[in-house]
């Protein structure tokens, strides 16, 4: 899983790159677009995203102590659907923002969008695989393997919200 | 019951978990894809007989580089080796049942198959020609053709050398025979452990890279284009932060290969065994760090060029050592020319000229002079076909009495290996001159002051062909007429060897045990 997780990071790799070579060549293009984020929503979404890791966990130490995982499985998912709601209502309303860019700012849209896109699109699969989980609870069950991979894409938000939300504004 | 008696429906085969007979499906499916890719060099070898570009046009001559280049990387080359060989012999050399993850072994063949489709679809559609570099912007706005549809199929057969990198990892790791500690395991065993690291560390980053060109294609925003605002350069990063960590999944296997082969008909165990381990390990660490060199003129700053350079340089010493301790292995031992030893030595040969070319142009100076130029094609050829696709066939011999229970007929195997290493060094050994001379590669046409040079490399790729095609017929013929072969035909160590060739479904009738270190020749 770990050798999994590695590929996974540089999968990322070229993306996050991309954005830092942005920034070090387009400034003030990436400030100015970055401005336009829904910074409130971000923050909520983050904090949701973490919240969602902490359930998983909980589930992971109630297998293990031979409790029923079930509960925090379900919770862990619905915090999960609760941040792709979120974050479509985002992406639907910046949308003719990003649309009319040019420029850096439009570079600035584009990585935005791949970035967390590609993110969500972890997310959708890790959300399906805990639904699974929850559904089929039974002790010897994946449900480790599954919370590093669900770490892992809370982890990659906890990179991208900086980079999208807060560094151009506040930086 | 062998594995191959196991079932003979096609629907057997293809829906198979035996890591076995997914190394025939691979077999067959690379075998194709070198007779494609080799059409296309046949066919750049004709035209560039005369200096005139007579035989096809400038835009088909590109078209036809890139599919070249394309299928002999991707699609032969990288899973050439791993794929195939190191599918059949890893979990066997290691005394396990089968891979880790059977199911996924099935699926990235699956997966290659569909990766090749799309290629194929792009080369039926009318090709793509930005070579396999793919570099920004040509690739991104100006290239005509179907470059969409063939970095969807890079893309996809990506996927499939990422899962049999996680395989061979896990593989090693968990399912290795009680005794057999990582000291003891085979070179052959190392290098694909190796390998598989790179394979899971570069090719994310090379399917990204090749999804933003794609998209930057289709949506016209600048990453990579300096028109929109992007910078090609960043491509280029990419691209051989990928590329060249890639060249060592061409070539880590080829050393497994050799290490195997050399001592067994040298009769000696193979010489500073925990060196040629390390050296492994090195190479695919530095491997990582020295893409720049590809770099040298392309404007990025000179200091970085420096530490590239030096860093190429330093990558060169494991290679070396492994030189050395191969050469080593053959002093006072009783060596005797097989078919497989003798593509074994022709791969320690043409390595060797190949990464000492290497250096050539690893120097700043000389670079400027050599970049683009046939220089380069002759030192990579040297590397990829001299070096692996030698040591790929060399294991097709070693280990064919394993894989199809049969013995092949040796005197024509011996031919066909001094014809092709002939042939090969008529090819490219003139290229290194026309290099040096100036003659830059990719262009359909020459000054007609080239001819003499070019039109001995076009005889020689004639002879390559010829000595391509012999395998090809006297492997198929033994298949069904080959003399049967016992289980350990060549008196060699290793666990592979103790098992009835063919092997059984499960590999072994009593799971192995290991008391020794690899290479007890004495
Ligand atoms: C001793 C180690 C090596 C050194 C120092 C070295 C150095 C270089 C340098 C400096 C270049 C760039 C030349 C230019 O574009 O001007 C180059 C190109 C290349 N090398 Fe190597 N190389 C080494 C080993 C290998 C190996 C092991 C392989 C393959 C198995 C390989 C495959 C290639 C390829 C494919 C290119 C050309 C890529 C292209 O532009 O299409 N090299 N090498
Ligand atoms: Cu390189």
């Amino acid at each position: 899983m770990w050798a999994f997780l590695a590929t996974e990071v540089l999968f990322f790799g070229p993306l996050f790159f991309g954005y830092v070579h942005g920034r070090a060549f387009q400034p003030e293009a990436f400030a100015s677009a970055s401005h336009h984020m829904h910074v409130v929503l971000g923050t909520l979404n983050t904090a949701i995203l973490l919240t969602s890791s902490f359930t998983m966990a909980l589930g992971l130490r109630a297998s293990q102590t031979d409790r029923s995982p079930r509960l925090w499985l379900w919770l862990t998912v619905l915090l999960g659907l609760a941040f792709l709601g979120i974050k479509g209502y985002e992406y639907t309303s910046e949308w003719s923002e990003a649309a009319s860019a040019a420029g850096g700012e439009a570079r600035f849209y584009f990585l935005y969008y791949a970035t967390t896109g590609l993110h969500a699109v972890h997310l959708a699969i890790g959300i399906a695989i805990v639904s699974w989980l929850a559904l089929r609870a039974r002790r010897e069950m994946p449900i480790e393997v599954t919370g590093l991979y669900w770490h892992f894409i809370d982890i990659v938000w906890v990179f991208l919200y900086p980079m999208f939300y807060l560094l151009e504004r506040y930086g | 019951m062998s594995y191959l008696t196991e079932g003979f429906t096609l629907r057997s085969w293809l829906t198979t978990r035996d890591h076995k007979r997914i190394a025939v499906l691979y077999m067959i499916a690379i075998t194709a894809f070198f007779f494609v890719g080799g059409a296309a060099a046949a066919l750049i070898r004709l035209e560039l007989a005369t200096p005139a570009g007579d035989l096809v046009s400038a835009e088909t001559y590109n078209k036809l580089f890139t599919i070249h280049g394309v299928v002999m990387v991707w699609f032969f080359l990288i899973p050439s080796i791993p794929s195939v060989l190191g599918n059949f012999l890893v979990p066997i050399m290691i005394g396990a049942r089968d891979m880790a993850f059977p199911r996924l072994n099935l699926a990235s063949w699956y997966i290659y198959v569909l990766g090749g489709l799309f290629t194929l679809a792009a080369l039926i559609a009318g090709g793509v020609d930005t070579g396999w570099t793919f570099y920004t912007p040509l690739s991104t706005q100006f290239a005509e053709g179907n470059v969409i549809l063939v970095i969807v199929g890079v893309f996809i057969v990506g996927f499939s050398s990422i899962l049999t990198g996680l395989n061979v990892i896990v593989t090693v790791h968990r399912l290795r025979a009680p005794g057999l500690t990582w000291f003891r395991l085979p070179l052959f065993i190392w290098a694909h452990y190796a390998t598989a690291l790179i394979l899971l560390l570069a090719t994310p980053v090379l399917a990204m890279t090749l999804t933003l060109v794609a998209l930057e294609r289709v949506f016209g925003i600048g990453i990579f284009d300096p028109a929109l605002g992007g910078d090609p350069l960043l491509f280029q990063h990419l691209f051989w932060f990928y590329s060249h960590p890639a060249v060592y999944i061409m070539v880590l296997p080829a050393m497994g290969v050799a290490s195997e082969i050399i001592p067994c008909f040298a009769r000696r165990p193979v010489f500073g065994y925990r060196f040629m381990a390390y050296a492994i390990l090195g190479i695919a660490t530095i491997g990582f760090l020295v893409w720049g060199h590809h770099m040298f003129v392309s404007g990025q700053s000179m200091y970085a060029g420096m530490v590239f350079s030096m860093l190429s340089f330093l990558v060169a010493i494991p290679s070396a050592i492994k030189v050395f301790n191969w050469t080593a292995t053959l002093y006072k031992g009783s060596i005797v020319f097989t078919a497989p030893m003798l593509y074994a030595l022709g791969f320690v040969g043409l390595f060797m000229i190949g990464g000492l070319t290497g250096l050539y142009l690893a120097s700043l100076a000389l670079d400027v002079h050599l970049t683009d130029t046939y220089f380069v094609i002759a030192h990579f050829h040297y590397i990829m076909v001299g070096g692996s696709v030698m040591a790929y066939l060399g294991a097709i011999h070693f280990w064919w009495p394993k894989i199809s229970g049969r013995l092949y007929p040796e005197m024509l195997a011996r031919i066909a290996a001094l014809t092709i290493f002939f042939g090969f060094n008529l090819t490219f050994f003139p290229q290194y001159l026309l290099g040096w001379l100036g003659m830059p590669r990719r262009y359909h046409e020459y000054p007609p002051e080239f001819q003499v040079l070019n039109l001995l490399s076009s005889a020689g790729a004639a002879v390559l062909a010829i000595g391509y095609l012999l395998p090809l017929c006297y492997l198929g013929w033994s298949i069904f007429y080959g003399k049967k072969a016992p289980p350990n035909p060549w008196g060699a160590t290793g666990l592979e060897w103790q098992t009835a060739s063919p092997p059984p479904q499960h590999n072994f009738e009593d799971p192995p045990r290991v008391t020794r270190a690899p290479y007890d020749y004495a």
